[in-house]
């Protein structure tokens, strides 16, 4: 194939450079390292949700032939690694030693010599339960009767992880007693799980001699993952490297330190021989972190008019055994607190309570930037109640209500600063692209033959780009991200970058970035990253924050690049630095355009014997670490239209337009691809992705089978639309988008069928929207969706 | 990656070889054709075979043929081959019905229309849809051939009237006058069915002469509603008779609740898609595409 396309020299549309050796099968994942005398690790998981160990007989299991080490909770209780903490201040057990608290949870670890005798010894250790009552059903953790999953704790008495309140409760609670109208809702965002296409996996290679530690890893953010190792293990942080090669998607599942990476690290120190672990599809899906599992109740305020008031929220939080949740330090809840949403509300607060269950652990960013998705969901779903309530139409309503141009940058009620937006702009622009009105029309008529249509709105502000390390921390390591920048003789350059892409395409993004700030063809930048021996300190890729954050590095990394150039050209052209301007790829002087050095001549001269001036040293360099002054606030309007057969249950999403402002777009191709992707797993959670648990506390959602991703068909052909207003503290006035539609997107689809459902008198369904459960909802006995269906 | 415990593997050459080999590894023998319901149940651990014997070299048996009165389709037939066949679609549209809803292309490339039957699997498309058009099924084993009617074939789930060493090796339906569909509900394509119901009518004068019910996914005995058929036999073609049919069905059938749906709800669809089934075969009896 062919392209007379041309290549742009800094922002706009380009193919990735990264996809030549995706599509032709040459990426290198964890699963192809394969290194001299490599041994092969395997993980025996409990069967029960809440169980007391009596005995592990590993026997059996060390006398097979190719059996090289059996590793269970008391060997690393021995190296002082049995239990490990998590990102969230709280301990999680690495090899269990007292209880398992989940099925699933991680109990011995065998290496042998090949994967297969790995998983067969399995099957000869012998482990002795002693079954105890689970807690399944987040909504009675804290009963008084329930057991008490973490025992281990001391002065733990009950399943209580966390309270956490934002906003002005006493404030919040005059505007609802004054309020006209108020109206209540519960909801459920359910358990779902991040389901990236390669699964989590590590090779681990402790070199006895030197002391020095390799680690293959499946992480989204190496360098945090580094110094974790040093801080947890004890092994200097000089001496151990963390290498991420490609990875098939992460989508929050990588950020965190799994059991199994620790274990395949000594299984490594243990035996002497690099060792491999790489989880299977089950196991992806029934031990690592799951996002979601709020369980919400929302109320709204408003005038009789339709002037939105107020907001307040209850949510119990179901975290699993070990609350691992993945978000900045300060944040238990993530940044729920964006709940206020898009509107110029009077008041707002609310409350989450975490509680522990017998379920994994976890509650990543699955596309969320940190519970805005659950936040953006309450919302959504809360002004579509209102709307109803008041017999108004909910894109009317929240026109109406809608934070206008003129009151940016706007303080929410609950502390955050939006930087910007045109927000009314956006919604106009969706309603003109799917003909609002025409759809309107549409469903009347459809109304009056008895067929279901709906049409759901749904407006968010994404919250991205953590971020100021003042506020912003994980684990005490602040939110800012480095970058290197190096201009080799030639005019060729390398950017060594501290976040790491799972498929975002940061090797085109960011060489467009400096090619942008260069004037050098981005074919001609080459980015490095994934490898903490190679790459500079930062935080790592997730809660779309590559683009707000390591983006502004690399572009003011090259902003000194630059300005280095400036003297050596000035050198060069024997004037004065303030003499010279800048055009794209080139210093000239002013008034004499024709004098001027391109970025490659300058690049040349500055590793040559050129005379430069008294302090400026040669060679084109320069290093940067930018640290933000605020998150940014992508947003966006998405309007999807449903049918809905009411005696089978069935929807089909037959349209759905998504306008997205992320500001300055760098590459739209890559943008586009990120919102198709977004609005895929957005109507997937809508439709199908549920991790439900039966009484007992088996895991529902263990395999592809029950773990349902949705597909081409099921999806529409998405129709998008933008608006562009740049962020104004960004140095390119870039947003993020990574996340923009997953968060988004499901609020659109519930109220899609929420509103075909109207005539049926329903007012709400909890996702999944599976036939059975729209079913149940139009018969006025809603399901349960978090727990097993009987 | 999920790997299966260690099994030995032998491709057989010829259907006597088979079943050779099937006698001499014996009841802890499989055989494996698309292999795509053994293979994962081998990864996970819940099917631990001790050999496998490999059947996708029988070409005698992949074939699609009109044998005097009879659609006769091999064992080995590939699902996009039933799909594609134009004398299956013309005469028996209640299996290209189901095979556009059966899993996904991929699978349908590989999987084999004998494998489903033989699977027994209680949600399977096929075994309701063959059980509706009452086919024979002819078996081979080392005592030579016989045939077995489809609704003495499924014993319960898993579970099928083949005796050991016994092969599956082809599927004859009868070509007649009749009018077919096949309705499914699912929660996304590629899955299972939540319910689905095929639907085959013989009509004369205006009366329903024959009717076969197959129902898939809710406990059905032999994957068929008898008391609905039994109805349905004499009757006459209309909305109302359709509606009671479904009714009779979703009384019949036995559903147990999983993540697919609650029983009630499936009994509920067992009933619509009967019904739907039932109205799209009588508005194809009449030349309508349904």
């Amino acid at each position: 194939m062919t392209t007379t396309e041309e290549r742009p020299v800094g922002f706009g549309r380009m193919p990735r450079k990264e996809d030549a050796r995706f599509v032709r099968g040459h990426g290198t994942y964890v699963d192809d390292v394969r290194l001299p005398g490599m041994l092969h690790g395997a993980i025996l998981r409990s069967p029960l949700a809440h169980a007391r160990i009596v005995s592990i007989d590993t026997s059996a299991a060390e006398a097979h032939p190719k059996v090289r080490a059996v590793i269970t909770g008391e060997t690393l209780a021995g190296l002082g690694l049995a239990w490990m903490p998590t990102i969230s201040y709280d301990t999680q057990a690495v090899l269990a030693t007292d209880k398992v608290r989940f099925q699933g949870q991680e109990v011995a670890f065998v290496v042998a010599e090949d994967h297969y005798a790995a998983r067969d010894a399995l099957e000869l250790i012998d482990v002795e339960y002693e079954p105890l009552p689970p807690v399944v059903d987040a909504r009675r953790a804290l009963d008084p009767d329930a057991p008490v999953i973490r025992d281990d704790k001391e002065g733990q008495t009950d399943n209580h992880v966390f309270d956490w309140s934002a906003g002005d409760k006493e404030r919040t609670d005059e505007v609802f007693a004054a309020a006209d109208v108020v109206v209540e809702q519960d909801m459920l965002y359910p358990r779902v799980h991040p389901a990236p296409l390669e699964t989590c996996g590590t090779v681990a290679d402790m070199d006895a001699i030197t002391g020095k530690l390799t680690v293959w890893s499946t992480t989204q953010a190496p360098h945090a993952h580094r110094t974790l190792y040093a801080m947890v293990a004890g092994i200097p942080e000089h001496k151990i490297r963390i290498i991420s090669p490609d990875i098939g998607g992460g989508f929050g599942n990588k950020v965190g330190i799994y059991p199994g990476y620790v274990c395949a690290v000594v299984g490594s120190i243990v035996t002497g021989k690099p060792v491999k672990w790489v989880e299977d599809r089950s196991e992806n899906l029934m031990s690592t972190s799951f996002a979601r599992d709020y369980h919400m109740h929302g109320e709204i305020a408003a005038t009789k008019d339709g002037k939105i008031q107020g907001l307040r929220v209850h949510v119990i939080a179901d975290h699993g055994a070990f609350n691992a949740t993945a978000q900045p330090t300060q944040f238990p809840a993530g940044f729920f607190s964006v709940f206020t949403g898009s509107y110029d509300l009077a008041a707002a607060h609310c409350t989450v309570t975490g509680v522990y269950t017998d379920k994994a652990p976890g509650g990543v960013a699955y596309a969320c930037s940190f519970r805005v998705t659950e936040a953006v969901y309450l919302v959504e779903r809360m002004v579509d109640v209102l709307a109803d309530k008041l017999g108004t139409d909910p894109a009317e309503l929240r026109m109406r209500n809608l934070l206008r141009p003129g009151q940016f940058p706007y303080r929410t009620q609950t502390g955050w600063e939006y930087d910007s937006g045109d927000y009314p702009r956006a919604l106009r622009l969706a309603m003109d692209i799917a003909h609002y009105d025409d759809l309107r029309r549409e469903q009347a008529g459809k109304r009056e033959r008895g067929e279901l249509m709906g049409i759901g709105v749904s407006f968010f502000t994404e919250a991205v780009g953590a971020g100021p390390r003042k506020h912003m921390d994980i684990l005490g390591l602040g939110m800012a991200d480095g970058a290197e920048l190096r201009v080799h003789p030639t005019g060729k350059a390398v950017l060594r970058i501290s976040v790491q892409t799972q498929g975002q395409g940061h090797e085109t993004t960011f060489a467009q970035i400096v090619a942008e700030e260069l004037g050098i063809p981005p074919e001609d930048v080459e980015v490095v990253h994934g490898d903490t021996d190679q790459t500079p300190f930062g935080l790592g890729t997730y809660g779309s924050r590559s683009t707000p954050v390591s983006g502004a590095a690399a572009a003011m990394v090259a902003r000194k690049v630059r300005e280095r150039a400036k003297i050596v050209a000035s050198a060069m052209l024997e004037v004065s630095p303030d003499d010279l301007e800048w055009e794209k790829g080139r210093w000239y002087v002013t008034g004499d355009p024709d004098q001027g050095r391109t970025m490659a001549e300058i690049a040349l001269a500055a590793h040559s014997n050129l005379e430069l001036p008294e302090g400026v040293e040669g060679q084109l360099d320069a290093t940067c670490v930018y640290n933000p002054p605020n998150l940014t606030f992508p947003f966006g309007a998405y309007i999807c239209v449903a049918d809905v057969d009411a005696d089978t249950g069935q929807v089909k999403i037959r349209r759905f337009v998504a306008v997205d402002d992320c500001g300055n777009r760098i590459n739209p191709m890559i943008v586009e691809g990120q919102v198709h992707g977004g609005l895929a797993d957005g109507l997937g959670m809508a439709l199908m992705q549920v991790i439900a648990f039966d009484e007992d506390g088996n895991c529902l959602g263990g395999s592809f089978m029950d773990y349902l991703l949705p597909t081409s068909v099921e999806c529409p052909s998405w129709e998008l639309g933008e608006t562009v207003t740049p962020s104004p503290h960004h140095p390119i006035g870039a947003k993020g988008v990574g996340e923009s539609a997953t968060v988004g997107s499901p609020a659109a689809v519930v109220n899609a069928v929420v509103d075909a459902l109207k005539p049926l008198g329903v007012r709400h369904v909890d996702m999944p929207l599976t036939p059975a459960a729209v079913w149940r909802a139009a018969q006025g006995r809603p399901l349960r969706t978090d727990l097993a269906i009987t | 990656m999920q790997v299966p415990a260690a099994f030995q593997y032998e491709r057989a050459t010829s259907l006597d070889q088979a079943i050779e080999l099937l006698t001499r590894y014996g009841p802890e023998a499989r055989v494996v054709a698309g292999g795509h319901s053994l293979l994962p149940m081998m990864k996970l651990r819940l099917a631990q075979p001790e050999a496998l014997i490999d059947i996708n070299g029988l070409g005698e048996l992949a074939l699609i043929r009109v044998d005097g009165h009879d659609l006769a389709v091999g064992a080995m037939v590939r699902h996009a081959e039933l799909l594609a066949s134009p004398v299956v679609g013309e005469h028996f549209p209640i299996l290209r019905d189901a095979e556009r809803v059966i899993a996904d292309p991929l699978v349908r490339n590989r999987g084999t229309v004998g494998g489903s039957l033989c699977q027994a699997d209680p949600s399977e498309d096929l075994s309701a849809a063959f059980s509706a058009l009452r086919a024979t099924l002819v078996a081979q084993g080392p005592g030579g051939r016989r045939t077995i009617g489809i609704r003495e074939f499924f014993l319960g789930p898993y579970e099928t009237a083949l005796n050991e060493a016994e092969l599956l090796v082809e599927i004859r339906v009868p070509i007649r006058s009749h009018a077919s569909a096949y309705r499914k509900v699912e929660r996304r394509v590629g899955d299972w069915a939540v319910v689905a119901a095929g639907a085959v009518l013989e009509i004369s004068a205006g009366v329903i002469t024959e009717a076969g019910i197959g129902l898939t996914a809710v406990g059905a005995p032999r994957f068929v509603a008898e008391q609905a058929e039994d109805f349905l036999r004499g009757g006459r073609p209309d909305d109302e008779g359709f509606a009671e049919a479904g009714r009779i069905a979703a009384q019949e059938c036995r559903p147990t609740a999983d993540q697919r749906g609650p029983v009630d709800f499936k009994r509920h669809l067992a009933g619509e898609l009967t019904t739907r089934a039932l109205r799209a075969a009588a508005a194809r009896a009449q030349g309508q595409e349904a």
